[in-house]
């Protein structure tokens, strides 16, 4: 693997990260936030996959696993607190 | 194949940009989950299929498909989880939205969904016989 190929990779994830961060920060509801999180831990879950390919450490993945189950389980949370009435408005 | 995996990973990672694209830019929030969850479960399930190429083996293989069988099984089921809560705490919409059928159907103090056979006064049956 060519080292610019993941540099680019790195330069994309992390611009989808600061991105996804102003939404995160702007709102202006709690379901745009909470969509804003499941973004940032999913392009996490890239940065570590491709941290793994840049270290040829294959044990990362197993990290990436975890995270990806942990975000779903938040997202989900999220929505039923909203839906028992948590933050009307 | 070491090709293939930077073409992968590059598409992967363009793709999760794209979509926090369109989280910035996109007028309202339905517009937004389109962008994000379609184009970040596709993102994130082609760095994955990058990660398991660029290693290998067979135990690795196996864990990048773990993951990106889990990212595409549970990033709609999240996303309408998270739509329908939206709603019902009543998101505002787009004001060029041109259809919203729901919103004449749907009580959402009860979370009652008309399906538009009901009898005219009679009382929706709320326990869904």
């Amino acid at each position: 693997m060519t080292g610019w190929v993941l540099t680019v990779v790195f330069a994309l994830l992390v611009m989808g990260l600061m991105l996804s961060f102003i939404r995160l920060v702007r709102g202006p509801s709690l379901a745009d936030r909470v969509i804003a999180l499941e973004l940032i831990a999913l392009t996490t879950v890239a940065l570590i996959l491709t941290y793994a390919m840049q270290t040829n450490v294959s044990d990362f993945i197993d990290v990436a696993l975890v995270l990806a189950l942990t975000g779903f389980m938040a997202a989900v949370g999220f929505a039923r607190f909203l839906e028992r009435g948590g933050a009307r408005k | 194949m070491n090709i293939l995996v930077s073409i992968i990973a590059l598409l992967g990672a363009a793709f999760i940009f794209i979509g926090a694209l369109g989280a910035v830019r996109m007028p309202d929030l339905m517009l937004r989950m389109h962008a994000t969850t379609k184009a970040g479960a596709l993102g994130g399930g082609l760095v994955a299929i990058a990660a398991g190429l660029h290693f290998g083996e067979a135990a690795v293989m196996v864990r990048t498909l773990a993951i990106l069988f889990f990212v595409i099984l549970t990033a709609p089921v999240a996303a309408h989880v998270i739509a329908r809560a939206a709603y019902f705490t009543g998101v505002k919409f787009w004001d060029r939205t041109i259809k919203d059928e729901l919103r004449d159907k749907l009580d959402t103090k009860g979370q009652y969904l008309a399906s538009g056979l009901e009898e005219p006064g009679e009382e929706p049956d709320r326990n869904g016989s």
